[in-house]
């Protein structure tokens, strides 16, 4: 699986340096383009007007001598092709970096995560402001030489400021800071959260009304941010798998999966054909129990309290038979790097099948209790529509991205675990309104119902776990492997030093996209259609946040 | 639970002990013993959760575990409702204000339970640059339940001892004292004020 992902193919290569000679293509893991700083915003663009619409992942990078830079992951939604570039600036006292936002609406919160983690002020970017921590945070804690003695807690409150900081470049190359208005003086501005049961966890909005009508909405993001790519970085690889299913707990042991799988990639090893089938039927175990959790707590937030207790009810099932072989509810901590922890339970298989032939007949109930009711059609029909082209801008991945039109499933894309086997149909709206992301995880129920009932009679004999060294190295070179997550692409970028601990490791969030692309949806809805908007987006606050 | 179930008697021995060392009026002894099995009975929690602890809350309200058995079920979004706020999940340091406001906004008498690894010591996280390594440090908590996450039946099992911690109180004199009205500028105004230092105010700075 990892081989065909190995070498990107070499028509792009020289395509890219036809483009922009001073590109330099270095191998090492997956290998990359480096691109120079002046030149990298039009060779952006280029890639753009060629295809490359879907901006997967931007990551933020301490090179130390070499200085700040930015890791890009593209791709081509039309063919499919991908491509890693990255720029850097040997700066460290102001370093400065183009944006691409105007290409990509992804790149937006990205950079600036990266700002808030790095310091790295990216030029012409509307709006600089930290992302996660608090503005009177000092220092940047991803840089290596980060001192954590510099920021004690603090318990004031924190002001919230209506404008934000932007850097504009000037013709003679210097640049000056300007202040970019973000709610009028005389608006009138709303603060929804962070503790507030809507906004599903610690998410912060500040919405600009007139009347009902929602004009702007500025999401706060930060209250969960724990901090866990710089934690990685004094991990070891085995110790940094527990973290990862405290991402987003509902997609537990998918998050967990990419890593291991981003780090089986790394060492050039293959589980058994055991593993990956136990794999592919745990995740989607995790997918049920997620759009289950989903379901109950959209119905909650709209009132439907009975279906709350339905949905609860039927995930209690799927937690049993986890728990019954990982002995996690929640949170499983099941893959390991080269296998599973344990082997199955004897009562796995059967189970699973007893839980699917009960899980049909309750799935109609559920569309009989809340699909069909006028006020849920009401309220759900029509409202917080986004568009195919603003999903893929975006990166607004799963049932977001599919409820659009847009086929962006991992598991469909670049088939992993035994995916690529498996005979499923990848559901898709192209309404890209709320009742269609409903619709879009109702289905995915049943389609994962149908792929574990492919594999779970044919579980292959083999081994669990496979011998791994008791000291785990990764050779030197970046690596980056997907999952389809509950939420959409989760993904792993590691850059190894050779080291036994990584470098530098990112998230790939899940949730992130769905939050920047909420401003887009909500503009011109009603208030209280941001409750339905936020519950059939289907975040995760702690993904978001990392 | 009958009392021979719980394994830390003697804790709550000594604090009953330590309550009853001045003697009790009977008159008001026997009120109090009223209204502290009213309050025990029917005490609510705040909706409050940030992460994963959470959901393993919202499956203890939810249909097979159920606390309203209990007591529990009346789960209320405002801080000004609510008699305990369970801290499920991690607190970090953007938060931590954040949440004692919400404490302060709680009406007397108000308790709290750590949930989780995380808002006992920081959990899996202790190490972080932005987590709280322990919500002791913000707020007074009552009743710690351990676990990554704990089990719902650990959960039912530390909202039975806060249970417990109420029934001992005494509501007269004891856990319903009021603050006077300095204290109570005093706090109002702290909540009003933040801190303003060189980081909060902007200036127009120009770089090469
Ligand atoms: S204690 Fe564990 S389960 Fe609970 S919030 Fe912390 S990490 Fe999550």
């Amino acid at each position: 699986m990892w081989k065909e992902k190995r070498s990107m193919n070499s028509n792009l290569i020289d395509k890219i340096t036809a483009w922009e000679p001073r590109a330099v293509w270095t191998e090492g893991g997956d290998g990359m383009f480096t691109v120079p700083a002046d030149g990298f915003h039009d060779l952006a663009g280029r890639l753009l007007s060629e295809g490359f619409d879907f901006l997967r992942s931007l990551t933020g990078m301490d090179w130390g001598e070499a200085g700040f830079g930015v890791v890009y992951h593209l791709e081509a939604t039309a063919t499919g092709e991908n491509v890693v570039l990255r720029t850097l600036t040997e700066e460290r006292e102001h370093p400065v970096l183009p944006s691409v936002c105007d290409l990509w609406k992804a790149a937006e919160l990205n950079e600036r995560e990266v700002f808030d983690y790095f310091g790295v002020r990216f030029l012409n970017h509307p709006d600089m402001r930290r992302l996660f921590l608090r503005d009177d945070w000092v220092g940047y804690p991803l840089r290596k030489d980060y001192d954590p003695a510099q920021n004690p807690l603090r318990m004031s409150n924190e002001v919230s400021k209506d404008s934000s900081p932007t850097y504009e470049l000037q013709s003679d190359g210097s640049y000056i800071r300007k202040r970019n208005v973000l709610f009028e003086e005389d608006e009138y501005v709303i603060n929804i959260g962070p503790q507030h049961p809507a906004t599903h966890g610690v998410l912060r909005f500040r919405v600009s009304l007139e009347g009902e009508i929602i004009k702007k909405l500025d999401p706060h993001c930060g209250y969960i941010h724990r901090g866990i790519e710089k934690m990685c970085e004094e991990l070891t690889y085995p110790q940094t798998l527990a973290l990862t299913d405290r991402l987003d707990y509902l997609g537990a042991t998918q998050n967990r999966h990419a890593l291991c799988m981003c780090i089986e990639k790394g060492l050039g090893v293959e589980v058994s054909e055991r593993v990956q089938y136990i794999r592919t039927i745990m995740d989607e175990l995790q997918r049920i129990d997620s759009h289950l959790l989903f379901f109950a707590c959209l119905c909650m937030d709209m009132g439907a309290l009975t279906a709350f207790f339905y949905g609860f009810r039927d995930r209690e099932k799927v937690l049993d038979i986890l728990e019954q072989t990982t002995g996690g509810r929640l949170i499983q901590t099941y893959n390991t790097i080269g296998g599973v922890q344990a082997d199955i339970h004897p009562d796995f298989v059967r189970k699973t099948k007893e839980f699917i032939a009960y899980m049909r007949p309750k799935l109609r109930e559920y569309h009989e209790v809340f699909t069909g009711n006028v006020i849920a059609q009401e309220r759900l029909k029509g409202t917080g529509v986004l568009t195919r082209e603003d999903a893929i801008s975006f990166g607004a991945t799963g049932g977001t991205g599919r409820a659009a039109g847009w086929a962006c499933d991992v598991r469909k894309r670049h088939p992993y675990a035994v995916y690529g086997k498996v005979d499923f149909e990848e559901v898709l709206f192209t309404e890209g309104d709320c009742f269609a992301r409903y619709m879009v995880r109702m289905k995915e129920i049943e389609q994962s119902m149908n792929i574990i009932e492919q594999l779970i009679d044919n579980i292959p004999e083999g081994e669990y776990q496979l011998k791994m060294k008791p000291v785990i190295r990764i050779p030197e070179g970046s690596y980056y492997a997907a999952v389809e997550g509950s939420r959409g692409e989760f993904g792993v970028f590691l850059e190894s030093r050779g080291d036994k601990s990584p470098y530098r490791m990112k998230f790939r969030s899940t949730g992130l996209p769905l939050v920047a692309c909420l401003e887009t949806i909500a503009r011109g809805t009603k208030i209280a259609d941001l409750i339905a908007i936020g519950g059939t987006l289907d975040y995760v606050v702690p993904d978001i946040d990392r | 639970m009958s009392y021979g179930d719980f394994n830390d008697n003697e804790y709550i021995e000594r604090m009953i002990a330590e309550l009853r060392d001045g003697g009790t009026n009977v008159l008001v002894g026997c009120l109090d013993e009223l209204i502290e099995w009213g309050r025990s009975n029917s005490l609510w929690p705040l909706t409050f959760a940030t992460s994963c602890c959470g959901i393993e809350f919202m499956a203890v309200g939810a249909a097979r575990y159920d606390f309203a058995r209990f007591g529990f079920e009346v789960a209320r979004a405002s801080p000004r409702q609510a008699d305990f706020i369970m801290v499920a999940g991690t607190i970090t340091h953007k938060m931590a204000p954040v949440l004692k406001r919400l404490y302060d906004q709680m009406a007397d008498p108000k308790y709290v339970i750590a949930v989780g690894g995380c808002a006992v010591s920081g959990g899996p996280f202790k190490r972080s640059y932005h987590v709280v390594d322990g919500v002791d440090k913000v707020l007074p908590v009552d009743v710690y339940i351990p676990g990554c996450p704990p089990r719902p039946e650990a959960m039912l099992y530390g909202l039975m001892q806060l249970q417990r911690k109420v029934k001992v109180q005494r509501f007269f004199g004891g856990v319903n004292c009021q603050i006077g009205e300095e204290e109570y500028e005093e706090l109002l105004r702290r909540d009003l004020t933040a801190e303003k230092n060189d980081l909060n105010v902007e200036g127009e700075e120009k770089h090469e």
